[in-house]
This record gives C-alpha cells, structure tokens and sequence, in this order.
C-alpha cells in the first residue's frame, strides 16, 4: 500500500470507479460523456468551466485531467487563468455573502 | 518470413501485445495507396518537434536517378498519391522538375510544405508552380495562437506562414471549389495530446479566417511522435515517462485497421524503403523479405508486407489515431 492518499496514476484507474457497483457506474459515465461532451456550448467553453471547477474544488486529478484537455482543444494560457479566476471570485463572492449571516446576528444581538 | 523479435526486454513488447490482444498482430500492409518520397533533410527552419531533425545544415538529397526510378514507381496502377516531404521540399534543386514529371501522371500529388520557405526570392516561383500543376499543399501551423506556435517553429514564423496564406489564397489556394488545395497541420505545442480534430479545425477557422481574413481546406491533428527533436525534449523537460504512459493509455484499437503504414510506402532521400517516415528517421527499412530500396521495387512483395513497429507506434494510435493525414477517427 502506498503511503500517499493521491497518486497520479490513481487518474488512471477512473475509468474502473464502476467496478463492484457496475450499473450506477455505467450510468454515471454516460452523464458524465454527456454532461462534458459539446452541446449548446462548445467542448472548449465545457473544458474551461470543468476546469475552473476542478480547481475550486481542489481536485488533482480533475486538474490535471482538465489542463491537458484544455491545451489540447487549443486553450490560451491567459484563458485558463481567466477561467480560474472566475472560480476564486466566486469562491471570495461566495463566502463574503455568508458575511450576511454573521451581519444579521450582530444587528440582532447588539445593543 | 521472420516475426520480430517478441522477447520481455524488447521495446516494442507492450505495443504488439495491444496488437496482439486484438488480434492484429504482425500488422501487414494491405497495399500501397500513398507513395512519400522524403526528399531532402534540408530546411530553412529547425523546429522543436520535429522528428526529422531537419535543418540549414543537413546535405541529404535525393538524386535525379534515384527520382526518376521513383517517378517510375509512381506510374504503378495501384498507387493512387504520391506525398511529396523532407525536410523542407522546396530546398531541393530538383522539386520543379519532380513535379512537373509527377503532375503528369494525373494523380493526387501532395507536397509538404512550411510554407513561409515561399516567401523568400529563392523560392517564390513555387506559389506559382505548385498552382499550375495543381499541388495539394500540406502546410505546418502547429497552433493558431502566435506566441505557441513562435515557441516550437522560431520567432516571427507564425506572422510569416499567415503571409504565406495570404499569398496562397490569392492564387485561389484552400478557397472551396477551385481544386487547389490547402490543408494545415496542428500538432501540440507540449506534452500532450491532440484535442478533436473538428474542434481544433473549428478554432483555426475562428481565428484565421475571422481576425486574418484567411482560408483553409482542412486542418490535419498529428499526435507528436516520441523520436528526433521530440523525443530530446520528452527527456530534457522530464516528460517522457508520462508521454509514453498517456500514449499508452489512449491506444484505440479501432484506429489498427487504418493506420497509414499499411497503405504507405516511404522512399528515403537514398532509396530506401520504409513502413512510415518515422521508421525512416529510425533507419528502420521495411522488413526482411521484402525489397529495402525502389531500385528493387516489387509491388506484390511489399504490398504485403509485415509492418515494423515499435513502442513509438502508440503515436499513431492513440485516441482518434493519427497519419499524415490527420485523425484516423473523426
């Protein structure tokens, strides 16, 4: 047994995540295929929003996975970044909204 | 006729066993479709890619006799293309007169080109003879943005090959219904794969064609090969390992039956016969049994013939698969 939680072949082995539940695991792949093929959006706009929510959700496999498709399909460096920064934006707009919760016990609770 | 060799330390061991999980190994040619003649190693450019290991300095070349034996070859019923490469073409004393004697066959003759060679004084009449014997031009663009594809070819080239469109599309070149034809070639800037080729063809025409007004037949995905150039920067940048393993990962047996080998016989600019340009750089001749050189030619010996293959088949392979041509599986 390795003495790491994370390895990068662990990416490797994704394609076998159905094994011991087959079924929910075909179908996962084929929301999967779905969700991130080209649709309405192109597969460049999907690789980038897959990208940005890998990094938010500090995933090292999907952001290893998600770079190399988003060079692939000819993805800007700068678009990347771009991409991610929409992440961290929502991520900082995400938690400030929270600050609505600590404001409205501090207005509740004072004097 | 003997098979290659199939010990644990060989090489080439994890590629014939995929070939042999599905059942298509030893691959064989199912005859020559595509006669490429690699001319000359010289070129004006030295990329970072290439697998060729092209360059100014390189002297190889082929002979006029060696080219008129070829042209001979060419003439075989069965051969539908003739695909014209190097190095850069166009650096080769003999390429008018290779053209004007292949043109008259009335087959598909295709040249590969970096096409920004065209726009310097020594080389210029080839915009012109290339239209008038109705060359099909297969041009490097590795990627559409200009600071990438700056990175792989040399400074300046990208703004100097979108030149060269220009001037190709003026002579009618990859506008749709003048059968003159202009296909680019995207290969990745890096270590990794190719994107879907209808993707990326979507994305050069974006940028080309809308910001630069330019226009194109169609866009070739080449994986990279993991010899010459490449291959040196794999180990320099501490890549190869997962560039084999992705490679690897990504082998599609669907793309087996189709791969460009078993269509294809390459000339090399001394004569010599190989499975694909890339056995060529490898000094890999065709297998023993069949003719290694066009002197001896015999068509129903190497039609064929046992394929050479080797671990950096898995390029050809991988995902969509990859050829001269593009994607195997769009």
């Amino acid at each position: 047994m390795n003495e790491t939680y994370y390895e990068r072949r662990d990416l490797e082995d994704f394609p076998h995540i159905g094994e011991y539940a087959p079924e929910p695991g075909a179908k996962f792949f084929e929301y999967y295929a779905t969700a991130t093929s080209a649709g309405k959006l192109t597969a460049r706009e999907k690789a980038l929003i897959a990208l940005a929510v890998a990094t938010v959700r500090h995933c090292p496999y999907c952001i290893d996975a998600y770079t190399n498709k988003c060079l692939s399909l000819g993805v800007g460096n700068d678009e990347m970044m771009e991409a991610v920064h929409v992440g961290a934006a929502l991520v900082a707009g995400d938690t400030l909204a929270h600050a609505t919760q600590m404001r409205k016990i501090i207005k509740q609770k004072e004097m | 006729m003997m098979h290659q060799a199939t010990s644990r330390t060989d090489p080439a061991d994890a590629f014939i066993e995929r070939l042999t999980d599905c059942g298509a190994f030893p691959l064989r040619a199912s005859g020559i479709d595509i006669l490429q003649l690699n001319i000359t190693r010289r070129c004006n450019l030295s990329c970072k890619h290439c697998h060729v290991q092209a360059g100014p300095r390189r002297t190889e070349m082929m002979s006029r006799e060696t080219m008129t034996r070829c042209i001979e070859v060419a003439g075989t019923e069965e051969i539908s293309t003739i695909d014209i490469t190097g190095g850069t073409p166009e650096m080769h004393q003999d390429l008018e007169w290779l053209i004007i004697k292949l043109a008259a066959l009335k087959k598909r003759l295709i040249v590969r080109s970096n096409l920004l060679v065209m726009l310097e004084p020594a080389y210029r009449r080839y915009l012109d003879v290339f239209a008038a014997n109705k060359v099909e031009l297969v041009g490097s663009l590795p990627d559409c943005n200009a600071e990438k594809s700056d990175r792989q070819r040399g400074v300046g080239t990208f703004e100097r090959v979108l030149q060269a469109i220009g001037e190709l599309n003026q002579r009618s070149y990859g506008v749709p219904g003048s059968g003159l034809r202009l296909h680019l070639v995207h290969n990745p800037v890096g270590a990794y794969l190719p994107g879907p080729q209808a993707a990326l063809e979507a994305e050069y025409r974006r940028l080309l064609g809308d910001r630069h007004g330019l226009s194109f037949n169609t866009l070739f995905c080449l994986v990279n090969t993991p010899i010459g150039r490449y291959l040196d920067y794999l180990k320099r940048s501490g890549n190869l390992s997962d560039y084999m393993r992705a490679l690897q990962c990504a082998f599609n047996p669907q793309t087996v039956t189709s791969v460009m080998c078993r269509t294809t016989l390459s000339v090399g600019w001394d004569g010599r016969l190989y499975d694909c340009d890339f056995n060529q750089m490898l000094n890999l001749t065709v297998n023993s049994g069949a003719p290694d050189h066009i002197e001896a030619f015999d068509y129903a010996r190497l039609a064929g013939r046992e394929i050479m293959v080797r671990s950096h088949c898995f390029a050809c392979t991988a995902g969509a698969g990859s050829s001269c041509q593009g994607a195997l599986k769009t």
